[in-house]
């Protein structure tokens, strides 16, 4: 495996934070807020992943997706549903030939605490559902001790039992403690043969922020100048307002560029972001923001 | 990247508005606290840069009136010196807070006039200025801490000429400690760029500062010469060219003026293999494409370790793309007019040179606008210590890129200049920093970052960069004579 004899770059902190400086001084107005507003819903992965999930909560998540906001049917849906696997069967139901994908965590989500065996049969479950994508955690403990091929191997059998379905490898950039190791387990992802990397599992405090999410689209960009092959990019938990939305997709284009602008190569993992970007599309078309009653919160 | 695809979520105009701000359609001289009309009877025009406008008159000191405003600052210096270092530090602090409140207009005004982006004359330009008259002002009551057991006296009549590049930013570093150290000033602002000088002497006006304590008299070279030849004027301070330096130089040889110059540059931007690339990219990009380039310590040679020439060229070429070249007022602008047409001239110059000197050049493929002053930011790869691009200073958004292989080789060639103002160094490695910038012959070292600018810390060059320092402690002495 190339990763072996790979070092990754350093990261410098400051000079990643003067860059989100200047990316968050832009200012993003009119056609191109409506435009970023619109994409950024495209671009959700609409989520719940809680004990208390019930057939009925998941059902419903999935009616939210298919009929955002009746008022305005310009709007695109969301990118997909993501649940934990004993749901995906429910959600792909309810969601029927709409196109809106369902996505399931695996690997022993939140703490990837288990082995690669109950792994994989975790994913082969979500799999055999129908899920269309694997949101796969890596063990960060392992990660810690400084066990790489342990985390690499670890992937590329996930990567392997994923077959045709895409896989996001989630960093949990929050427990790994430096920017200079979000960039290790970013290019160590990416090499094991991830399709997606994904900050966070959003069961911890530390979720995505944008530092995080630039060192990883850095990884991102040094494997396409490298390789030319693209990745994707899910920056997921403590992203609910549409501001901060449209922030991430300034980076996006500035790191790497408008071909990165869509759904395809670019998540957001949210549960109540979508509300706001609507009633932000609402406020920019009536001029005046609406009762929070007008919509619908599942 | 490198495949640009049309995409939905393009920049739509973010324009500053100008309604707010209050400007005459004439200025007259500021001299012992009134408006006077020149006794040359001349004016001239000053023009926005992006659009070749004329936004107001000027007028044009001749000897005369700048023998008025001589005469004004020293019947004026006698009260300024006397009074209290605490009375002196209220007025520098009222001048700062004053800046703070206007510091909407200000910007706005200093973004029309000189042509450099809303974003920088808001974020930094006045920022800072305002914190230079802040820093100040805390000094005017402790001078004599800043120098123990020494006995300091102000100077007298400082005159002062300023550049083009940071109009009330340089206004600013000139003032401040001129004022907290108890002498009174004759400033001359550049003729392209005079109105933020002009707007300070209105909030002069209305921090009612004893007249004739600050003269701001507009004009070009010659009434900058007249500041210089005259026979009351105890100090010049002076940034700009080293062409001009030379000349003040020459022209206060044989006289007791103090004389403080900061001058030109050609900052080596030093990268090493083991630097934080990415972030080394955004470093060198701040560091020569900051407003369009019209930066004394611009990081205009840059230096790159061997290995990893490739990757940092591919990058900064991705990166200038990314950069939004246009209209100074939008907030999104990066890269706005360059200051005036025969400044392009001198860029175009040296681009044309560039190339017959067989050198590759890579620009932006962005597009400026029709009218006004424009310079797409640009490469040149595959430059050497010979290249013309190399040893002088353009002034513009133009890098020169030059290879090298070991430390006492980029050493040798960062140092083998006649300029020293600047220097930067982009490695993880703390050793390699310490190691470097002790033997880089530079006024202002930077690590791993570009163009911090800060009012406690000194500013100021070796060689032909000039001599004296601005900011900080340093920045006192030279409005000081020491007796003892």
């Amino acid at each position: 495996m190339q990763l072996v004899n790979r070092n990754s770059p350093p990261v410098d902190q400051v000079g990643i934070e003067d860059r989100i400086a200047r990316v968050t001084a832009r200012s993003i107005k009119s056609d191109m807020k409506l435009e970023g507003l619109k994409m950024a819903i495209s671009m959700i992965d609409l989520t719940t992943l809680e004990g208390a999930d019930t057939n009925g909560k998941v059902t419903q998540l999935c009616t939210k997706a298919q009929y955002l906001c009746n008022e305005y049917p310009e709007l695109p849906s969301v990118a997909a549903i993501c649940v934990y696997p004993s749901m995906v069967g429910i959600a792909k139901k309810a969601l029927g030939k709409s196109g809106i994908k369902v996505a399931s965590v695996a690997t022993a989500f939140p703490s990837g605490q288990s082995s690669l065996e109950v792994k994989l049969l975790d994913t082969k479950m979500a799999l055999d559902n129908g899920a269309d994508e694997i949101d796969m955690v890596i063990s960060r403990g392992k990660f810690l001790q400084g066990e790489y091929d342990f985390v690499a191997d670890e992937i590329s059998t996930i990567k392997e039992a994923c077959g045709e379905a895409r896989l996001k490898v989630i960093l949990e950039t929050g427990e790994l403690g430096s920017l200079d190791q979000v960039r290790k387990a970013s290019d160590i992802a990416i090499y094991s043969g991830a399709d997606f990397i994904k900050t966070s599992t959003g069961k911890i405090p530390k979720a995505a922020t944008l530092p995080v999410t630039c060192v990883m689209l850095e990884a991102i960009r040094d494997y396409y100048f490298e390789t030319g092959k693209m990745i994707a990019m899910k920056p997921a938990g403590g992203i609910s307002k549409s501001k901060l939305a449209l922030h991430y997709l300034m980076l996006v284009k500035e790191v790497l560029g408008d071909q990165w602008l869509s759904n395809e190569w670019f998540r957001f993992g949210a549960s109540s972001l979508a509300n706001d970007l609507l009633m932000q599309y609402a406020k920019a078309q009536t001029g005046a923001y609406q009762s929070y009653d007008y919509f619908s919160i599942d | 990247m490198a495949a640009k695809n049309k995409s939905v979520f393009e920049f739509s105009p973010a324009l500053e508005s100008a309604g707010h701000i209050q400007l005459k359609d004439q200025y007259e001289l500021f001299i012992n606290g009134k408006w006077t009309k020149p006794k040359s009877g001349k004016y001239f025009k000053t023009t926005n840069p992006s659009n070749e406008k004329v936004i107001a008159k000027v007028a044009e000191a001749n000897e005369a009136d700048v023998d008025a405003a001589v005469s004004a600052a020293e019947k004026a210096f006698k009260g300024w010196s006397s009074i209290s270092g605490k009375e002196r530090g209220k007025y520098l602090f009222r001048l700062a807070r004053l800046i703070q409140e206007k510091a909407r207009e200000l910007s706005v005004i200093e973004t029309l006039d000189g042509g450099k982006p809303i974003r920088e004359s808001r974020d930094i330009d006045i920022p800072l200025a305002a914190a230079h008259f802040f820093y100040h002002a805390g000094w005017a009551d402790k001078l004599e801490y800043a120098f123990p057991n020494r006995k300091t006296e102000p100077l007298g009549v400082a005159g002062q000429i300023i550049p083009w590049n940071f109009p009330l930013l340089m206004a600013a570093w000139k003032l401040a400690p001129a004022l907290a150290c108890g002498n009174t000033v004759v400033l001359k602002p550049a003729e392209t760029t005079p109105l933020t000088a002009l707007k300070l002497a209105e909030i002069i006006e209305e921090a009612e500062f004893p007249p004739g304590v600050v003269n701001i008299v507009t004009g070009a070279g010659a009434t900058g010469a007249a500041i210089v030849g005259h026979p009351k004027v105890n100090k010049i301070a002076f940034t700009g060219s080293t062409e001009v330096g030379k000349i003040i130089q020459r022209a206060t040889a044989n006289t007791d003026k103090k004389l403080t110059l900061e001058l030109g540059g050609k900052a080596a931007n030093i990268i090493f293999e083991d630097a934080a690339i990415n972030q080394a990219v955004e470093g060198i990009i701040n560091g020569i494409y900051f407003n369009q380039g019209h930066v004394c310590c611009a990081g205009s040679r840059l230096f790159v370790q061997e290995s990893v020439h490739d990757e940092v060229i591919q990058k900064l070429k991705a990166r200038i793309e990314n950069l939004v070249v246009g209209d100074p007022m939008d907030k999104n602008t990066d890269i706005g007019a360059i200051n005036s047409k025969s400044q392009l001239e001198t860029i175009n110059k040296y681009l044309k040179i560039g190339k017959e000197e067989g050198l590759e050049m890579f620009q932006s493929s962005c597009s400026v606008p029709s009218e006004g002053f424009w310079c797409k930011p640009t490469i040149f790869t595959g430059a050497a210590q010979s290249n013309r691009i190399v040893q002088e200073e353009i002034f513009g958004p133009v890098l020169a890129v030059q290879t090298f292989r070991t430390i006492s080789e980029v050493v040798q060639k960062a140092n083998n200049t006649p300029y020293g103002l600047s220097a930067g160094v982009w490695t993880d490695k703390g050793s390699k920093i310490f190691n470097l910038t002790s033997q880089l012959r530079a006024g202002v070292i930077w690590a791993n970052t570009f163009n911090k600018f800060d009012p406690t810390s000194p500013f100021g060059g070796y060689k032909e960069s000039g001599f004296g320092r601005e900011g900080g402690v340093h920045g006192l002495e030279s409005y000081l004579k020491f007796n003892d």
